[in-house]
């Protein structure tokens, strides 16, 4: 009972920060608000008894991307952005489509219910586990991602660095 | 144990923990400035108690009577919370630190922490990567330009020493095996040879000891890393705007969080409460435990204000060439050796 109280808290945190989001004209404070939605996420994944991935939800998401984006706002030193009168292809097909989606999605859960549902504590927790999982059953795919994240990297460099211009001088360090 | 009970033991031992936390943080202070005058020939604090021991209170006492300055220039949401998140992060993370045995009191067994988590090594570190949060929002928020480098070289600096830090401790989990605090010091218990204790930092993580050193000293924006706050080219960096009792809170968080890093480097390589204390009479040997780990985050802290009276300041692209060029590829190797030896041990 007091698990389903919190939950149900924490998921209305966490909606109310996505809403908050999308509302905020400054940069900075729709960041703050996904920092919200990412500590709120953490806190449902502990509810579900996934502890170790509620605490690298926080450690790798709220901790250190989340103030990767505040810092490049922060270094870019964005201001207040104008507020535009939105597309009508948006309200015309956007806000029925996410009614709709909303719609079917909650009904295919409710109506199946043990397919889309996740009872409290049920999540592989220990981090044990998880190891487990990823290094016996999952292998193949968690080589796979970490290829693709060092292809990512490669590109960030390719990207970052200017070939043909000439670095600027560099201080022995 | 009921849930009531359950909950009066739990508020008993949050107020004892931040009642010791505090004094701690206050008497830290006091120590640094006793210690750092010293080492330059001067007396430190000597004009309130004996010892200038009562000079911590006098502090506290003028912070929160001057006046609460509010610049017209600052983001004012932002710039009120930022010292709150700086505070409030570095206060929170010592509540899933251990620092001895159960004991039973009254009839109540019960840790000496707020709360045994299996994952008590991830939360700390968890909580204190948001404690970023304060800094950079301070700097951003006081909407002046040494604020605003302070905050983005913490931001930079405190991103990328957690790597270092969080992979020097990667080579005590593997010997561990276990995330839980307890279960950690647990494994550092006992003797080689009966006089050599089991303590991490002499079972071959003795590298990883010095890395994360380093790593927590460019953590808690510390000298010789302290680029944030540095006094010569930035004023006070991300607090140059701050005062009163909102400046104390930064004050207060970066001293919490120097004792946090202690509490961790004991638990993780110095074993903990582990130590002599089997003499003595019984209540003797029941307080020991909790001595022993005081006596040790005491060195940890006079190893840091040693530090601090002693070296000099980086450069930042030295500090940033350290991090990336050396403590990380060091730190990576001493967790492949590490996995091997242990892998081979098995």
């Amino acid at each position: 009972m007091l698990h389903l109280l919190v939950f149900s808290v924490f998921g209305l945190i966490c909606v109310a920060g996505a809403i908050n989001l999308l509302v905020q004209r400054h940069p900075i404070n729709s960041a703050l608000s996904l920092v919200v939605v990412m500590g709120s996420l953490a806190v449902e994944y502990l509810l579900l008894g996934a502890e170790f991935v509620a605490a690298v939800q926080v450690i790798v998401y709220a901790g250190a991307i989340m103030v990767l984006f505040v810092f490049v706002i922060m270094l870019l030193n964005a201001g207040v952005e104008e507020r535009s009168k939105g597309s009508r292809v948006a309200m015309l097909f956007g806000v029925p489509g996410v009614l709709i989606g909303t719609v079917l999605v909650a009904w295919v859960l409710l109506a199946r219910s043990g397919t889309g549902n996740v009872a409290v504590g049920a999540l592989p927790g220990p981090p044990k586990v998880i190891g487990w999982l990823l290094f016996h059953d999952f292998l193949l795919p968690f080589e796979v991602t970490s290829v693709l994240v060092l292809i990512a990297i490669m590109g960030a460099v390719v990207l970052a660095s200017h070939p043909g211009s000439k670095q600027p001088d560099k201080r022995e360090g | 144990m009921t849930l009531s009970v359950f909950i009066l033991v739990s508020v008993i031992k949050i107020v004892v923990a931040l009642g010791i936390l505090l004094t701690a943080v206050a008497y830290t202070v006091w120590l640094e400035r006793k210690v750092v005058g010293h080492i330059q020939n001067r007396w430190g604090p000597t004009r309130v108690g004996p010892f200038g021991l009562l000079q911590p209170l006098a502090d506290g006492v003028k912070f929160i009577f001057k006046e609460d300055l509010l610049p017209p220039h600052v983001y004012k949401p932002l710039y009120i919370a930022a010292p709150m998140i700086a505070l409030i992060f570095a206060l929170t993370s010592i509540s899933v630190i251990p620092i001895g045995n159960w004991v039973t009191v009254l009839g109540i067994h019960t840790p000496l922490e707020i709360t045994d988590v299996n994952i008590g090594l991830l939360i700390v570190l968890g909580i204190t990567s948001l404690g970023v949060y304060g800094v950079a929002l301070a700097g951003w928020s006081s909407n002046s330009k040494y604020s605003l480098l302070g905050g983005l070289r913490a931001g930079a600096q405190m991103v990328s020493y957690e790597i270092s830090l969080g992979l020097s401790l990667v080579g005590v989990l593997i010997m561990a095996g276990s995330f839980n605090l307890r279960e950690i010091v647990d494994a550092q218990s006992g003797t080689f040879w009966g006089f050599i204790p089991r303590w991490n930092i002499f079972q071959g993580q003795i590298v990883a000891f010095f890395i994360y050193l380093m790593a927590a000293y460019a953590e808690t924006n510390r000298i010789p890393f302290d680029l944030p706050e540095a006094e010569t080219e930035l004023v006070a960096g991300y607090h140059t705007e701050y005062s009163a009792m909102k400046f104390a809170m930064f004050f207060m968080a970066e001293y919490a969080n120097m004792i946090t890093v202690a509490c961790l480097a004991t638990l993780l390589f110095l074993g903990g409460w582990n130590g002599p204390h089997r003499f003595g009479p019984p209540l003797l040997q029941a307080v020991l435990p909790v001595f022993w780990f005081a006596v040790k985050i005491f060195a940890f802290l006079f190893l840091y204000i040693w530090v601090r009276g002693t070296l000099p300041r980086f450069r930042y692209d030295q500090l940033m060439a350290f991090g990336w060029k050396f403590l990380l590829p060091l730190a990576i190797a001493n967790l492949v050796i590490t996995a091997l030896i242990v892998a081979l041990r098995a």
